[in-house]
């Protein structure tokens, strides 16, 4: 890994967790991603920012692979994690997003208990022997998305039946208990209030001790506060790649700059 | 006009009043009450052929569940049932009996008549047999008085019902003669008569001519009891695996969607259609056995998978993608996803288009016609197995059958098989309606 080594970026770690090269992807005729090369680094919060339909969540599903479910969307092109393909013929998705969590835009717990939300995965993926061990790794992850205190006494109630911030922090907690390295994490607060945007965003703080953390945002706001590293696509190109607070304050394209600025977008 | 010519153009504009209606808002509001009145003169028509419906079902239906019973005190001696079980003619000797005692019974009454046992036999059928068997089985009744509950033949039902009357027998039969009425007229006098609960309607099996009033339903309700069970056992999980594999695995290609496209015909396929299907290929073909269960309930099945596909796919789609996302994310495998969280939530759907599947196949009545399951069937089957394979017919095919008889008797059992159809069909809707509403999860 050394060689890949990107020096000066005040990050915690340098260690390039994934690494896309040359990527393509189709919908049909459309050519929605074009060519696109970027570094994520491991431990750190990468921010996906444009304006809408530039195709950051699209690359963004390209990473843990879920555009599979899309009938008519063909991928090209080198996605690495931990420099193994991802689109490897011998790569199974399934194990992949074991490894990859994803939490999506609009909050979309399982209509089932908050338990067997968190539970599901660590099941599936057989990753407690008993149900002491299950009940400690539900406890752990609803901790981990700061959501233990206000669902300890009821965790068998509907995951459904909690407020929309509550919602989408179990669906975090939901995504790390089944310890994944890469969250995936596509407009978490789109659909959430002020107060509970603060709340994940500090969440995602947290996390970045963990995992590495791609995050796709509207807001630039959300993206200059939580973000360590920040990528501007623009109409299907990844037009800029770099420290967030160099994007804001002194962007290289004048792309970038007029988007962030308003002036497009 | 040089004053409106100076005038800025706003000032020109007439203000509108929202009090008063204009000419358009006035054309609008009329169509929407003349929709309404439309949609509400829609309903009363229906509301009121089904009302009709219903009245005439019920009206012509229900005496198909009373029965007509002669009530009469007996007793017999030890010395008598000696006599009669040392006799040739056994069952002679009791009738005589018998109608010794009715007419004992019928003076103290005050009601004086002459009748033979032949007027005996043709108003309540081989009595001396029944009181043989009862008086052989229970021995220790001799000598203490039993009160009889013989089932009147079914003209004397319609005589009481007043649907036969004296001026419609014509010189009379072996069936009924002139005289009969006579004996039914005293007997109603003496209070021997009464109407009770025929249980027979349920129970029995289908009869000849001669015997209209003793016909029930209970043989062709267990032939389609057999079929449903065959229609169920098949149809759910091949239609249900069918619509999960076109759902959510099957890739979207001009196949599956020709695919699709043909299901959809089939559920449009006349049913008459499927029965001749079902002559060719499952008994000239596959030589299984003629007028069983077991074919009508293949060629149901054939019938029924069209709804239950359709049905299931409709639920299956109903389902939020962000639930497969959901599963799909923390690392489930398709099959995971679809059967751990899609199914769930698609129950409901899937069983109600299951149940109303079934419903239509209970009262589906022309592919029977071509198998066979038409004909005269008059015993249970005895086995299990056999409730399968024996010929058997069905309660739709039965009610035909009746509707197609002379007899009043057998017209009025086919009403009252209707009712016994409707009654299971309101009780399948009711459980898929109480299904729906109980499974329903929100999300």
């Amino acid at each position: 890994m050394n060689d890949m080594r990107i020096l000066e970026r005040d990050v915690d770690t340098n260690d390039v967790k994934i690494a896309a090269k040359g990527v393509q992807v189709y919908y049909g005729e459309t050519h929605a991603i074009k060519d696109v090369d970027v570094e994520i680094d491991d431990k750190t919060v990468t921010a996906f920012i444009g304006p809408s339909g530039c195709g950051k969540s699209t690359f963004l599903r390209c990473i843990n692979r879920m555009n599979d479910t899309i009938d008519v969307c063909r991928v090209t092109g080198d996605i690495h994690i931990d420099g193994e393909d991802i689109y490897d013929s011998k790569v199974d998705p399934v194990q992949l997003r074991a490894k990859v969590g994803m939490v999506f835009q609009k909050p979309n717990p399982f209509p089932k208990s908050i338990y067997d939300n968190v539970a599901y995965g660590p099941r599936i993926h057989g990753l407690a022997k008993n149900k002491a061990e299950l009940d400690e790794l539900v406890e752990k992850s609803l901790r981990r998305g700061a959501i233990w205190d206000e669902v300890k006494d009821r965790l068998d109630a509907p995951g459904t039946g909690l407020s929309g911030g509550q919602q989408q922090r179990l669906c975090i907690a939901r995504a790390v208990a089944t310890e994944p390295e890469v969250l995936l994490m596509d407009e978490p607060c789109s659909a959430l209030d002020p107060i509970a945007t603060a709340q994940i965003e500090e969440l995602i703080d947290e996390l970045r001790q963990s995992y590495s953390v791609v995050i796709v945002t509207h807001s630039m706001q959300q993206a200059a506060r939580v973000s360590q590293k920040t990528a501007f696509f623009h109409l299907g190109n990844l037009v800029e790649y770099g420290e967030t607070g160099q994007i804001f304050t002194n962007p290289v394209d004048p792309r970038t700059e007029s988007y962030i600025t308003g002036r497009i977008g | 006009m040089t004053d409106a010519a100076m005038t800025p153009p706003e000032a020109a504009r007439p203000i509108k009043s929202l009090v008063h209606e204009d000419a358009r808002t006035k054309k609008r509001n009329a169509s929407e009450r003349r929709f309404r009145a439309y949609g509400i003169g829609a309903i009363c028509t229906g509301m009121f052929f089904l009302v009709a419906l219903l009245a005439a079902i019920l009206s012509s239906g229900l005496p198909a569940f009373r029965q007509a019973v002669v009530e009469v005190p007996f007793t017999l001696t030890l010395e008598q049932y000696n006599t009669a079980e040392e006799a040739l003619l056994k069952t002679g000797i009791y009738t005589d009996y018998f109608v010794t005692s009715l007419t004992d019974t019928l003076e103290s009454e005050g009601v004086e008549i002459e009748f033979d046992e032949k007027s005996i036999e043709r108003l309540l059928g081989k009595v001396g047999g029944d009181l043989r068997a009862f008086y052989r089985a229970n021995e220790d009744q001799l000598g203490a008085p039993v009160s009889f509950e013989l089932a009147a033949a079914s003209r004397v039902d319609r005589y009481l019902k007043g649907t036969f009357e004296r001026e419609d027998l014509q010189g009379g039969n072996r069936f009924f003669m002139p005289e009969d009425f006579d004996l039914i007229d005293a007997m109603r006098e003496a209070k021997l008569i009464k109407q009770v609960f025929n249980w027979n309607f349920f129970t029995g099996v289908d009869t000849g001519v001669d015997n209209p009033g003793g016909a029930g339903i209970g043989a062709s309700v267990l032939g389609s009891f057999f079929m449903m069970l065959v229609v169920l056992v098949l149809s759910l999980p091949i239609g249900v695996g069918a619509s999960i594999y076109l759902e959510e695995f099957a890739p979207k290609n001009r196949f599956t969607d020709f695919i699709e496209v043909n299901i959809s015909n089939l559920a449009a396929v006349p049913s008459i259609v499927f029965g001749i299907l079902g002559l060719a290929v499952f008994i000239q073909f596959a030589h299984l056995p003629q007028s069983a269960p077991l074919v009508g309930g293949l060629v149901l099945t054939l019938m029924t998978l069209p709804t239950i596909i359709i049905s299931t796919r409709a639920s299956l789609k109903a389902v939020p993608p962000s639930i497969r996302d959901a599963a799909l994310g923390v690392g489930a495998s398709k099959m995971q996803a679809v059967f751990h969280h899609v199914l769930p939530l698609a129950a409901p759907g899937i069983l109600t288009g299951t149940i109303i599947g079934l419903a239509q196949a209970l009262g589906e009545t022309a592919p029977l016609l071509l198998i066979g399951m038409v004909g005269f069937v008059a015993r249970y089957p005895d086995t299990f197995v056999e409730g399968f394979i024996e010929p058997n017919s069905a309660v739709p095919a039965q009610i035909y059958n009746w509707a197609a008889r002379s007899d009043a008797v057998f017209t009025e059992k086919a009403w009252g098989g209707i009712i016994v159809l409707l009654l299971f069909l309101i009780t399948m809707n009711t459980i898929a309606v109480i299904l729906r509403r109980r499974f329903e999860r929100r999300w």
